[in-house]
Parts: C-alpha cells; sequence; structure tokens
C-alpha cells in the first residue's frame, strides 16, 4: 500500500524515536508496552553504571595488581557483558523494529493494540513459538555458546601453569598461541604428530565401522539364511552394551602378560593353522600396535549402528531392479556396486559423516584404551593421543597449559566447521521447505 | 547342461558355506570379549588374567565387595540422578522447541535453525578450559549440578533438529481440524501432537539418560572427589593402576550397568530403528 506524505512522515518519527526504547512505543500510543520497553532500556542503562562498564574495563586490562585481581574473574565478568550487551541490542533493533512495523499498522488504519489486556493477548498468540524456545535458547548460550566465547578469549592470552590467578596475572598476547601451535618446535611437533594420527585415526577407524556394517546388512539380508531375528540381535549388542565398558573390558583383553588376545586368541589362531606361528605381540607397549588395536575395537562398537542403517534401507530397494539386472547378466559383484552401494550412499551420506565426525573427537575410545599411550611424543601428548584428548591432557595435566589447550580447541572447531559446512551444503540440508 | 547345473548347485553351496561362515566368525567375536566380561565378574579371588576359562571357583563374592568395600553404590546413584534430571530436562526443552521449529513461522526461524546446525557442530567438550573457568567462578567444581547443566545444554542443538524433523512427518492437518474444533494452541500441542511422537520422545529419553553413564571427559575432569564420581570413572579406578587390577570387581559392576541398558535398548530398539530413519532422512 502507498502511503502519504503525513503517513510516511508518521512512520519515520516513530522508527526514529524509538532510539530510546518506549518513546516510538509511546508515539504509537501503546502506553504499556512503551513503559516494559522503556523499563527494559532503563534497567540496561543502570547495569552499564553499576557493573557493565567496570568488567569492559576489566576485560581490557585483566588485573593491575597481582594477588587483588582476578584476571580470569575479571575475563568471564567481561565475557559474560558482552553477552548480555549483544543481546540488548538485539533486544533495541527489535524495539525499532516494533515501532516501525506498529505505525504502519496505524498508517493503515489496522486494528491496534493498546490496552494491557489487548497487549497480554497478542504475546499470548504470537508469542507462543517464543516462550516454546527461549528455555533451549538459554541453556543453550550458557552451556555451549558463553563457553565457546570464553575459549576464544582464553586462546589469546597467556594463561597456563606459571600464570594462576590471583597470585600472578593473566595477559592479552594476541596470536601467540597459533604462532607456537605451527613455529615453535616443541609444540609444532606434537601438534603435527597428533593431527596427523587424529587424522588417520578418523579415517581408518570410520571407514571400518562402515565397511564391516555394509558388509553385515548384505550378507544378512539373503533370503535363505535361518535364526535371522539369533544374528540380528548378537549384532546389535556392541550398540546396546555402553561403549565405555568394551573399551574397558577390551583394554584388560589387549593387556600385554594378563589380556585374553595374548593368552587365548594368539596361541587358539597358533594352534589352528599350523603353517603360521604368530608370537604375542606388545598391543600396549608399542604405539603401532596400539593404534591397530584402536582402529579394530572402534570397528567393532561402531558397526552395529551401520548395519541397522543399511538393512533399514536394503529393504527398501525393489525387488525387480535386482531382477533386471539379472536377466541383463550381472554378477552380485556388478550388483553391489551400480544398485545397492549407490542407493546406500545416497541415503545414508549424511550419516556416515556424522560418524567421522564423532571418531575424530572419540576421547572415550583413544583415553580409556590406554589413556593416550604409551610413551610420550612431548608438550604433554601419549602417542596415541588424538586431538581431543591432547586438549584433555593440557587441561589437567601437571604443569596445565590452558591457553594452548583453548588454541587447539578452537583449531578443532574451524576444521570440523568448515567440512561439515562444505558437506551439508553438498547434502542440502540448509535447503529448507519454506 | 547337467555340468551347468552341477557347478550353479556348488556356486549356491559354497556362497551358504561362506555366509554361515562369516555369521558365526562375527558372532565368535562380538560374544567373546562379552562373556570374558561377564564370566569374570563371578570368578572367586583377584583374579589377574582377564580371559574365558572356566575352571574358576565361581562365587558372587564380587557383588558383595563392590558395595561393601567400594563406593560403588554411591557411584551408581549419582549417575542415575544426573541421568534422570539430563533426560527430564532435556527432553523437555527439546520437544518444546522442536514443536516451534516445526509448526510456527516466526522471525528468525530460519536463520535460528541454520544457527543450531552450526552450533552442533562444535564439539562441546573441548571447551573444556572454559567450563574450568565457569565452574571457579561459581564454586561448581566437583558439583553434579554443573555437570548435569552441561549435559543438559550440549544435547540440545542436535536433538532439537531430530525432534523437528520427527513433528515435521505429523501431518499438520490434524492441527487445522483441532483449530477448527476450537482447540487452543497448547491443547493441540499437548494432546494432538504430543501423543503420536511418542516413538521419538522414547529413543530422546533413552540417548539423555545414557549420556551420563558413558560421558567420560566432561566428569572426570569436573567431579574432584571419589564419592561424587558417576560409575564411567568410578569402574575406570579399579583398572586404571597396572600394578593392581581388580578385573573380577570391574567386570561385576560393569554388568550391573551393562545388563539394564542393554534391555532398555531392545525394548526401544523398534522405536529407534524407525526414528533413525524418518529424522536422518528428513535432517
Amino acid at each position: 500500500m502507498e502511503h502519504t506524505e503525513a503517513q510516511k512522515k508518521n512512520i519515520r518519527t516513530a522508527t526514529w524515536l524509538s532510539v530510546i526504547p518506549g518513546f516510538g512505543q509511546f508515539y504509537n500510543k501503546q502506553t504499556f508496552k512503551g513503559i516494559v520497553f522503556l523499563a527494559i532500556f532503563a534497567l540496561f542503562i543502570y547495569e552499564m553504571i553499576v557493573f557493565g562498564f567496570q568488567a569492559f574495563v576489566g576485560m581490557v586490562t585483566l588485573g593491575s595488581t597481582p594477588g587483588q585481581d582476578h584476571s580470569l574473574f575479571l575475563l568471564i565478568e567481561g565475557s559474560l557483558q558482552i553477552l548480555l550487551t549483544v543481546i540488548y541490542f538485539l533486544f533495541h533493533i527489535i524495539n525499532m523494529y516494533d515501532a516501525r512495523q506498529v505505525a504502519i499498522l496505524h498508517a493503515e488504519d489496522k486494528n491496534v493494540n493498546k490496552s494491557v489486556i489487548d497487549v497480554l493477548k497478542n504475546v499470548y498468540n504470537h508469542g507462543f513459538p517464543y516462550l516454546f524456545t527461549i528455555p533451549a535458547y538459554l541453556v543453550m548460550i550458557f552451556a555451549i555458546i558463553f563457553p565457546v566465547l570464553v575459549t576464544i578469549f582464553i586462546s589469546v592470552t597467556n594463561y597456563d601453569f606459571y600464570h594462576i590467578p590471583p597470585a600472578s596475572l593473566i595477559d592479552w598476547v594476541g596470536f601467540d598461541n597459533f604462532v607456537n601451535m605451527f613455529f615453535l618446535s616443541s609444540y609444532r611437533d606434537t601438534f603435527f604428530a597428533v593431527l596427523g594420527w587424529t587424522i588417520i585415526w578418523t579415517l581408518g577407524a570410520t571407514t571400518l565401522q562402515i565397511a564391516i556394517g555394509i558388509f553385515t546388512a548384505v550378507v544378512l539380508n539373503q533370503k535363505f539364511i535361518k535364526f535371522k531375528r539369533i544374528f540380528g540381535i548378537i549384532f546389535l549388542l556392541p550398540w546396546a552394551v555402553p561403549a565405555f565398558i568394551t573399551i574397558m573390558s577390551f583394554s584388560n583383553m589387549f593387556n600385554d602378560s594378563l589380556g585374553a588376545i595374548n593368552t587365548q586368541v594368539i596361541p587358539f589362531i597358533d594352534s589352528l593353522l599350523p603353517f603360521i606361528e604368530l608370537d604375542t605381540l606388545p598391543w600396549k607397549t608399542d604405539p603401532f600396535f596400539t593404534k591397530i588395536a584402536i582402529i579394530l575395537v572402534q570397528g567393532w562398537l561402531g558397526f552395529p549402528y551401520i548395519y541397522v542403517l543399511v538393512s533399514g534401507i536394503l529393504q527398501s530397494i525393489p525387488e525387480e531392479q535386482y531382477e533386471a539386472a539379472k536377466i541383463d547378466g550381472a554378477g552380485p559383484i556388478h550388483r553391489f556396486r551400480h544398485i545397492t552401494f549407490p542407493t546406500i550412499l545416497t541415503i545414508a551420506a549424511p550419516v556416515f559423516i556424522t560418524q567421522y565426525t564423532f571418531n575424530l573427537n572419540n576421547f572415550n575410545m583413544i583415553y580409556l584404551f590406554n589413556e593416550g599411550g604409551p610413551g610420550s611424543i612431548g608438550a604433554g601428548a601419549g602417542s596415541t593421543d588424538i586431538l581431543i584428548s591432547w586438549i584433555f591432557k593440557l587441561t589437567t595435566g601437571t604443569s596445565p597449559q590452558y591457553s594452548m589447550a583453548a588454541a587447539v580447541t578452537l583449531f578443532i572447531s574451524i576444521f570440523v566447521i568448515v567440512i561439515a559446512f562444505l558437506v551439508f551444503k553438498k547434502t542440502k540440508a540448509f535447503e529448507m521447505e519454506d | 547342461m547337467s555340468n551347468l547345473f552341477q557347478s550353479q548347485k556348488s556356486s549356491r553351496f559354497l556362497t551358504k558355506f561362506f555366509t554361515y561362515a562369516f555369521l558365526l566368525l562375527l558372532s565368535v567375536i562380538i560374544l567373546y570379549p562379552l562373556l570374558i566380561t561377564a564370566s569374570s565378574a563371578f570368578k572367586a579371588g583377584n583374579i589377574a588374567a582377564f580371559d574365558l576359562s572356566f575352571d574358576a571357583t565361581w562365587t558372587l563374592d564380587n557383588f558383595r565387595r563392590l558395595f561393601a568395600d567400594t563406593l560403588y553404590g554411591e557411584w551408581y546413584i549419582n549417575t542415575l540422578i544426573i541421568a534422570f534430571v539430563t533426560m527430564a530436562v532435556q527432553v523437555t526443552l527439546i520437544t518444546l522447541a522442536g514443536y516451534s521449529y516445526s509448526r510456527y513461522r516466526f522471525i528468525g526461524r530460519k536463520k535460528s535453525l541454520v544457527f543450531f546446525l552450526l552450533v552442533q557442530m562444535i564439539p562441546t567438550t573441548a571447551t573444556l578450559v572454559a567450563f574450568y573457568v565457569m565452574a571457579l567462578l561459581l564454586g561448581a567444581l566437583d558439583q553434579s549440578w554443573f555437570l548435569i547443566f552441561l549435559y543438559i545444554g550440549g544435547g540440545i542443538p542436535m536433538n532439537t533438529w531430530l525432534m523437528k524433523g520427527y513433528f515435521d512427518t505429523i501431518p499438520i492437518d490434524l492441527d487445522e481440524s483441532a483449530k477448527l474444533d476450537g482447540a487452543g494452541q497448547f491443547r493441540i500441542f499437548a494432546q494432538i501432537v504430543l501423543p503420536l511422537v511418542r516413538p521419538m520422545l522414547a529413543i530422546q529419553a533413552l540417548w539423555a539418560f545414557m549420556t551420563p553413564f558413558g560421558e567420560y571427559m566432561l566428569a572426570k575432569f569436573l567431579l574432584r572427589s571419589p564419592e561424587n564420581y558417576t560409575v564411567a570413572i568410578g569402574l575406570q579406578t579399579f583398572i586404571s593402576n597396572p600394578q593392581e587390577q581388580k578385573v573380577a570387581l570391574f567386570s561385576a559392576g560393569a554388568i550391573l550397568i551393562a545388563v539394564p541398558i542393554s534391555i532398555l535398548f531392545f525394548m526401544l530398539q523398534k522405536n529407534f530403528v524407525s526414528g533413525l530413519t524418518a529424522g536422518g532422512t528428513k535432517g
């Protein structure tokens, strides 16, 4: 609808007046709403004077007197204030938007809620989705967003075991931690060793569990098999039993001198196949064998999920497709490569991706099997540590390197987000129905 | 002709042979470690070897020792409390949020959905340092409420997405006709739509419930005194010292967790599979 010059002027005035929240609403004759908005604005100003301004100053200096100023608390208070300010500005923008929208309603002579009851009714009718999502958002902000913000700040400080507040102060050091991670030899060597193994581990273990899962589903999908249900239940067991228990059990089983693998399985294989003479292997004292063991155990743990998913997909592939291929003379391998596998991949690709990102951060498997050991490769990392377990050790060790841990955390987060973003863009998860 | 028939028959036999051989081998590989753990729980004395042997003295004494001589009972109760609170609050939050995203078209909806998707990719446990500093400031080190809070928050983005996906599969005509019959917004939600998403609620509840049982990193980091441990950290103390491995006690403790959780799993497994495919394809 075209507005007249006078109407346009009214809309503009309402919008401009609401630069101070409430005034635009007063202009629109919505007194109640105006009072509420003005009160929120006043509250924010009051908060800034009493706490906020100090918090910003503290955030910049991180304290000046050791023993008296607690740099960490200053940093947290500053971050909190930043979060609060951002939320306030969101409100401020909404307030201006509201003043403008209501002014437009006025200009078009449409009904505008003025009384308290009308406003509350309107909130109830249209505020439902907000009321329903706000609790989830609040928890998420303080359990995820705020910690990420704090991590970003800590990664550009020198917070480590030399600088533990309140006895000493923490300082901003810019990107030193990131520079050290990539260029300082003591960190660089560890970082690239850990990163390299993290990538090998993620690709190896996940691909193994996907391969076993698909293979099992295809084998068990054949029609002639008896006791299908029993096999089905057995194959679900690794998923049903909590992973931390099985990992610890495997950890015992792979014990070099007392574990079943060296005392039972290897002698059994030797006796079964007389021409092979296997020796007991140093599963937990040699990095190479520990790595092999960890990947195999993850294959055991992770395949049922894939197997269940793929079984469902296999049942949805129409029989005629296979019949037609058979008539064309396609063998079982050909049929798998050209019918089964592509179908599985198109449907299950997103799940496969989440499996890769899951293993990238699979702390339990690495830490509960052998605590990232054996041995050490410097900077607090063991020879089978992946990035996430290295972060754990940097934070919990006897000489904690908090800021370095924060820097590594950011590295993983960015790494994961970039990869996932690219993949999800391809799989169209961002294209939503509306 | 008969020759061809012969070879087809024998190749079918080979297929069957290798199929069953594979299925049996895989079954053995799966059952072997589980049986070792299960049997070790009933072996008398401080057994050191962790293998499948039946020449032992069988006893229930490990279970008695577990509750009499260790803090296992307290760990179990701690974990149950954490699990129940996490489950109740998280399922409530994600159901409300998922419903809103599925049924309402509100300002900021699309942007915040993409935001959820991005946040969900952040490995939340990795922000350990921040949790530590927050816990210091709040005096929340060694307190289970902080851990519960982190468990609840960590699961929200991903599970809200799954929940929304499942709500999307419930036809919106139902809401429309209920609205025509004069049902209010809250009634449509609570009495019409909510009962239809029960399978997904069951899955979400089980997942939320199981998280505190299996999560090790945050619990180990935040809970400092042994009487506050969850079962995962507690059990690990039985086997973490190479000089003094209590594998029998470990196994007994493991069984008391694995059996009820596995039963829950198999009870809800049907829901699991349908939810997996419905939520998965909707994205």
